[in-house]
Order: structure tokens, then C-alpha cells, then sequence
């Protein structure tokens, strides 16, 4: 009796593993087509972005006393992070490397509460901040998997305004990079005053400045910033889908593994029952003898 | 007859790249035509109409929040959004010009009324090229 009620209890958990794997099976595909959109998307942004720089850095390095906010030191008071998580889970890793990183640094830099505020894209890391009390002056949950310019817009433009507002003197950024399908690395960037633009070889044109450098400055800087959160975004959701697809498949492979043993178990637990019943048989038989 | 190559490009990638003749912008300080050899400039644009010539033809591109970069042969257009005639979506743009002004009809507070007033110019300029 014992070993059927085993047999069945095998054969139910055999069927629902399999069950699991078709939908982590499903996950997996439709996270691949996803990142490979992500990837998309981050390529179309690429030429703004070197143009952007290009640029900028043709200004900023042009003339040694250009003076903006932005491109300037100061004592730093308060220290803002911009973390991007996802919203959804199965996701690995992505977001509890992100987290770790983001507490390192709190732990490392700060003694209290006050020199530091964090602003938040995707749920998984504004839950944790609120389940942490750490301060969150802003957020955007519910990302879309293919963010545009205008979903970040906002978010951006104020966040470089806290920073020209003085209410924070430093900002960095923290996420995920996408180097391929299978490796995302933590990246910490300090976005905020801009520190090194790497002059990408752009010095041969000596532009006229209409009106004049310094407010071409003043339009470009928090453009340049912003472009460079929505760099971060583009590139973060692109690994967001790749650290998904990566634990899919691992799901995946768990589940046929899983399946395998349970599949021994259950054709041994038949065999030995066939067993059984035959020495009972024959048991029987040689009684009645 | 040279020609200037014009791309006009937003964090979604690139809108619009050709070669056209003559590039009309509404810079910071006015309106401002490129022609060929022109030397390079940089300037901030206004929310705003460009209007790209070639030969008879000529193709508008509505823009906001952006600058351009000329030089000798090259124009390019950087903006945080751009849009061409045939993209536009007439009904948003209307919607989001009523909202805009719904907005700024309610004098309450400072900040929001700088990003309606932005809103409704956006607005306004993607309507006029799309009925152009």
C-alpha cells in the first residue's frame, strides 16, 4: 500500500515539475526577445549620447576657465543615489547585487540618515528602502520594459535639479551594465558634478558659441546629465532581461534535473512493487503446496 | 552644389538623416539659416519648427529641448524629442494641449506652471506641423 501511495505522490511531483518548466521554459523565451529589444534600444541611443559627448567635451575642455556648478567640486553634504531595479522578481541576482552595493556604500560613507537620499527606479528597490527606512525623496515603479526619453524625463530633470538646487553635492547612479547575456556587472557611477569627459578626439572643430559658451553650458550640462540616466536605464533594463533570462534557463535546467531523479525513483518504486507482488505470488503459491 | 548631410537625432535614436540644401532653426537668439560651408556653430534651439530645404521641397521637423551642431558639410540636430509631419499623433498633441492649459488656468504653484507653459509650447509646435 505503502509504496502505490508513494508511486502516486512520485507521478504528482513529476507532473507539476514539468508543469514548472514549461512556464519557466515560456519565461526564458520571452525574456530573450525582450533583452534583445533592450539591446536594441540601447544601440539606438548610442549616436545621442557620443554626439552629446562629443560636444560637451569640446566646450568643456575648449577653455580652461569655464565655470558651471556642475563641472565644480564642493563639500559634500549630502550624497544622492540613483539605483535602478526592476519591478518584477526572477530576476537572480540583478537586484540583491545592486542593493548590496548601494548599502556598502551607505555603510562606508555615511554615519546618519541625513547625509544621504536615495531616488528609486523599480519596486524591488523601493521596497526595500521603505522596509530599511531609507530615505527615498523619489521613485518610478512600473517601469515599461522598453522605457522612452519622456518615462525618465522627469525623474531626471529633477534629480539634476536637486543637485543645482545644492540640495545634494554629489550624485551617483547605480546599476547594472550590460557586457553580455551572461554577465552584467555593478556599475557606480559618480554622475554628478561631471567629473572626467573623455575628449573623444573632437578638438580639430572650434565651434562659434551662439550665444555664448557659458549658456550653451547651462542648456547642455542637465542635458547631458539626463541623457546619461537614460543611458544607465537602457542599459540597466537590458541586463534586468538578461539576469532573467540567465535564471529562466537555470530554472529550466533545475527543473529537467529534478525530473530525471524523480523519474529513477518512481520507475525503482515500480519496479519494487512488481517485485513485491511476484514474491508474493510465488509466496502463496509455495503455502498452498 | 554642395549639400548639407542633416541627422537629426534623440535619445530613440536617429529621427531623420539626407542631405538637403538650407536648415531654418529657431535658435536661443532667433531664427537662423544654414547653408552649406557654413562655419561651425553650436546653439541651443527653442521649442520649436525646423524647416529642412531641398530644392523645392521642404520637410519639417517639430523639436524640443534640443541643440545643433553645425559644421562645414553637417548639421546635426540633437533633441530630447523630434518628430516628423507623418508621426505625429494629432489627438495626443490636442489632449495634452488641454491638459497644459487646464494647468496653467490654476494658478497654485510656481514649478508646475514653468512645465505646463513648456507642455503647452510643445503641444502647440507638434500641432502646427502636423497641419502644415
Amino acid at each position: 500500500m505503502k509504496s502505490l501511495a508513494s508511486l502516486r505522490d512520485l507521478k504528482g511531483r513529476i507532473d507539476s515539475t514539468k508543469k514548472t518548466k514549461q512556464i519557466t521554459g515560456a519565461m526564458e523565451l520571452v525574456s530573450a526577445s525582450k533583452m534583445s529589444k533592450a539591446e536594441q534600444n540601447a544601440r539606438g541611443f548610442v549616436p545621442y549620447a557620443d554626439k552629446l559627448q562629443e560636444v560637451v567635451s569640446s566646450i568643456a575642455n575648449s577653455n580652461t576657465d569655464t565655470q558651471h556648478p556642475m563641472l565644480n567640486k564642493r563639500e559634500v553634504k549630502k550624497t544622492g543615489y540613483l539605483i535602478i531595479t526592476s519591478d518584477r522578481g526572477l530576476v537572480g541576482a540583478y537586484n540583491s547585487h545592486i542593493l548590496k552595493n548601494l548599502i556598502n556604500n551607505i555603510e562606508k560613507k555615511h554615519s546618519s540618515k541625513d547625509e544621504y537620499t536615495i531616488i528609486v527606479i523599480g519596486r524591488k528597490g523601493y521596497d526595500f528602502c521603505r522596509k530599511r527606512g531609507l530615505p527615498v525623496t523619489q521613485s518610478i515603479l512600473g517601469m515599461s520594459d522598453h522605457p522612452t526619453f519622456a518615462d525618465v524625463k522627469n525623474l531626471a530633470s529633477e534629480a539634476v535639479q536637486m543637485y543645482a538646487d545644492q540640495e545634494i553635492d554629489e550624485l551617483h547612479i547605480i546599476y547594472n551594465h550590460y557586457v553580455s547575456a551572461i554577465s552584467q556587472v555593478v556599475t557606480n557611477k559618480q554622475l554628478l558634478p561631471i567629473e572626467h569627459i573623455e575628449n573623444q578626439g573632437a578638438a580639430s572643430s572650434n565651434y562659434e558659441f551662439d550665444p555664448g559658451q557659458e549658456e550653451i553650458l547651462e542648456v547642455l550640462l542637465p542635458q547631458y546629465a539626463e541623457s546619461l540616466i537614460f543611458g544607465a536605464l537602457l542599459d540597466g533594463k537590458a541586463s534586468e532581461h538578461a539576469a532573467s533570462m540567465t535564471a529562466m534557463r537555470s530554472a529550466t535546467d533545475n527543473a529537467n534535473e529534478l525530473i530525471g531523479d524523480l523519474e529513477l525513483s518512481y520507475n525503482r518504486a515500480r519496479q519494487a512493487a512488481i517485485t513485491q507482488e511476484i514474491t508474493e505470488i510465488v509466496g502463496g503459491v509455495a503455502a498452498l503446496e | 552644389m554642395s549639400t548639407l548631410a542633416v541627422s537629426v537625432v534623440t535619445p530613440e535614436g536617429p529621427i531623420l538623416e539626407d542631405n538637403f540644401d538650407m536648415v531654418v532653426c529657431k535658435a536661443e537668439s532667433g531664427e537662423i539659416g544654414i547653408l552649406p560651408k557654413h562655419i561651425p556653430l553650436v546653439s541651443p534651439l527653442q521649442i520649436s519648427i525646423a524647416r529642412l530645404k531641398k530644392g523645392s521641397d521642404t520637410q519639417v521637423v517639430a523639436i524640443s529641448g534640443g541643440f545643433m551642431e553645425v559644421q562645414p558639410d553637417k548639421v546635426t540636430i540633437l533633441a530630447q524629442s523630434a518628430e516628423t509631419a507623418d508621426h505625429i499623433d494629432i489627438l495626443r498633441a490636442k489632449q495634452a494641449k488641454e491638459r497644459a492649459e487646464k494647468r496653467l488656468q490654476d494658478k497654485s504653484d510656481t514649478i508646475d506652471r514653468f512645465r505646463a507653459e513648456h507642455a503647452l509650447k510643445r503641444a502647440i509646435n507638434r500641432l502646427e506641423i502636423a497641419k502644415s
